[in-house]
């Protein structure tokens, strides 16, 4: 098996981009290779999730891969769900690994917010179960607040603990020009002042307005190679190390235990398996928090913490941009943004930026172990990734 | 005769009641000043809200040239029973409100526009409009039509207002919403907060002087941040923005 490694990468702004969903795509992959010198590829994987729907725009891979000038290179899209970014990457590690190709690109893209903010959360519903759940109106923000209350039940999570998360991404995003939110928030604001239910709403209790992440339009790529490609780069070597992906029960409510992540913990499993690494080797983390509640829980189940001691470490400032594990620096989906095809490629984005020490004020010092987590559905089709630097 | 005529072209002097100022603490943690204002502040308003006028940018153009207009229109006395206003944190502009009274009875909406984006600035300022027309300007109903979807969805959607096709709203001529005393009482509490009395130290540093938004909405330079490609030669929006920001194109 060749070994994979991350020699190009390129953002947009996360935020609301008023152009074609194959620009959009299009952008970050220019950016990725003007960042490595690569402008050929062998073949090209693009992440999306909404184009059919939303933007009234299929094949998107045929349009990026000659917008972009690669033609004759192969080119597919790759849908998973909000792990749609992810599952793309796996796929190019795949493709590079089995020794098929060489160089391969793989781009994301979501224009989302062409529609409207009920519009796009109704599409985003379509992933739940068509029986079980969709028919009833269940929606993502449904299923999470759901989750959020068992959880706090349980392991003793607070609302102020989703406001801590929620707070410290918000702060994170500041010192991130690619992030959809730069606005600090405080916990005086949105959870103790008599107007904080004003400021920030019940959502789908007992999750807030922002415990919940924007819907954003955006783009990210990253270029991938084998090792004797990516040596002629003269940028840090950054290689998958550990690739893990799991699926679960569909139906959330059928799950023998609704708050266990099992597609998250066997992903991550898998992940730090191929590896040869443990959780305690990262050093810096993007989870997949479309929902606050989502990075306390994603933090145990990966294995940073134990059961029910996510937010305990939160509380502790574990996970903060100081602390010894930081967690979403880049801002999350919380604060950076969340378009969906994207979003598993911004993570690897965060994640090359720190391992490079690329990160500018948000750099965690002597990053050289990264890790991501991409959740589809709700947690029915989980993507992880270990990142090492080498050298 | 100049003093004359210039009295037929003035409104009658309103007697409307004052709107006691009130504060609010936002989603950052600061704390935001509502009041009115006094007529010899408004050209500061206008200093403001000038540039805003070439923000080409959720409609803020528009809204901007408007609200202009009406506030140089209270302020060379050419508008009847206007009242305006602000909501400032720390001293700072951070959104103007203004409407009229139509009949009595009847209030109209004029204009919400946020010199500050997010935080629910302008939500909080259309609130305390409302307020003043139900509350303190004993109006039944308030006319109202937004000139932007963030408009449509923040205050005809969230309020829940009522249509009133058959009212013709005086701005834009398009067919008006109403907000009702039901509606209103519905509101108050969840989109109508707010603190009273304001300390002492709050209202008299907000009266002090109104100092200029430090962060108003300005053009969109940079949409795509890290898309400045050399490779794009095939974006045909891009370049539409790059040779439109270059002065290449109109």
């Amino acid at each position: 098996m060749q070994e994979v490694y991350i020699i190009g990468i390129g953002i947009t702004s996360f935020t609301r981009l008023d152009f074609p969903l194959y620009e959009i795509a299009s952008f970050p992959a220019m950016e990725a290779m003007k960042d490595c010198g690569v402008t050929e590829i062998d073949h090209l994987f693009v992440a999306n999730l909404g184009g059919g729907r939303i933007n009234r725009s299929t094949g998107l891979a045929s349009a990026v891969v000659d917008t972009l000038s690669l033609t004759p290179a192969g080119a597919e899209s790759i849908e998973n769900g909000p792990a749609s970014g992810a599952s793309a990457i796996k796929t190019g590690f795949m493709a590079i690994a089995s020794g098929m190709h060489n160089v391969v690109m793989v781009t994301g893209a979501e224009r989302m917010r062409e529609a409207n903010a009920l519009d796009a959360t109704e599409f985003v519903a379509t992933m739940t179960h068509p029986l079980a759940e969709q028919i009833y109106g269940v929606t993502l923000p449904a299923l999470a607040g759901m989750f959020a209350r068992l959880y706090m039940e349980k392991y003793g999570v607070t609302e102020r603990h989703l406001a801590m998360v929620a707070i410290k991404n918000h702060h994170n995003a500041m010192f991130n020009k690619f992030a959809h939110l730069h606005q600090e928030i405080t916990m005086e604001g949105i959870v103790d002042s008599p107007e904080a239910s004003t400021n920030n709403p019940y959502v789908a209790e007992p999750l807030r307005f922002f415990d919940c992440c924007p819907v954003s339009d955006g783009g990210a790529c990253v270029i991938l190679a084998n090792k004797e490609v990516a040596k002629k780069i003269k940028k840090p070597l950054i290689r998958i190390a550990g690739v893990g992906q799991a699926t679960d029960v569909h139906t959330v409510h059928e799950r023998d235990n609704p708050t266990d992540l099992l597609a998250v913990r066997k992903a991550a499993a898998q992940a730090f398996k191929m590896a040869d690494l443990k959780p305690k080797d990262v050093n810096v983390a993007e989870l997949h928090d479309a929902f606050t509640i989502l990075e306390i829980a994603e933090s145990e189940e990966v294995g940073f913490f134990k059961k029910g001691e996510g937010h305990i470490a939160l509380e502790n400032g574990v996970t903060s941009l100081k602390g010894k594990l930081p967690i979403n620096t880049s801002g999350g989906l919380k604060a950076k943004g969340h378009p969906v095809g994207a979003t598993g490629i911004g993570q690897v984005h965060e994640i090359v930026l720190q391992l490079r020490g690329d990160a500018e004020e948000r750099q965690v010092k002597n990053a050289r172990v990264g890790f991501t987590c991409n959740f589809g559905g709700f947690g029915n089709n989980v993507v992880c990734l270990t990142l090492v630097r080498e050298g | 005769m100049a003093t004359e005529l210039e009295g037929l072209l003035r409104p009658k002097v309103s007697d409307a009641p004052p709107y006691p100022a009130k504060f609010m603490q936002l989603a950052n943690g600061e704390t935001m000043v509502v009041r009115s204002v006094e007529r010899d502040e408004i050209p500061l308003l206008l200093e403001y809200v000038q540039p805003l006028i070439k923000v080409e940018r959720d409609f803020y153009d528009i809204v901007a040239a408007r609200v202009f207009a009406e506030l140089l229109g209270q302020y060379v006395h050419r508008i009847q029973d206007q009242y305006v206003l602000i909501g400032q944190i720390n001293g700072e502009l951070a959104t103007i409100v203004n409407g009229r009274t139509l009949s009595p009875g009847i209030g109209v909406s004029l204009h919400t526009i946020a010199l500050r984006r997010g935080l629910r600035i302008g939500a909080h300022a259309f609130a305390a409009k409302m307020e003043y027309h139900m509350d303190y300007l004993n109006h039944k109903e308030v006319m109202i039509v937004a000139e932007s979807p963030i408009g449509f969805r923040r205050f005809l959607v969230e309020y829940n207002l009522e249509k009133r096709p058959q009212v013709i709203h005086e701005l834009g001529g398009v067919p008006s919403y109403a907000l009702t005393k039901e509606t209103f009482e519905k509101a108050r509490g969840t989109l109508v907060v707010g603190r009273r009395p304001v300390p002492k130290d709050l209202l008299d540093k907000a009266k002090a002087e109104i100092l200029p938004p430090s962060d108003p909405p300005v053009m969109a330079q940079d949409l795509l941040a890290a898309s400045r490609s050399v490779y794009d030669s095939t974006g045909s929006a891009l370049r539409g923005l790059r040779s439109k920001q270059e002065g290449r194109v109109k």
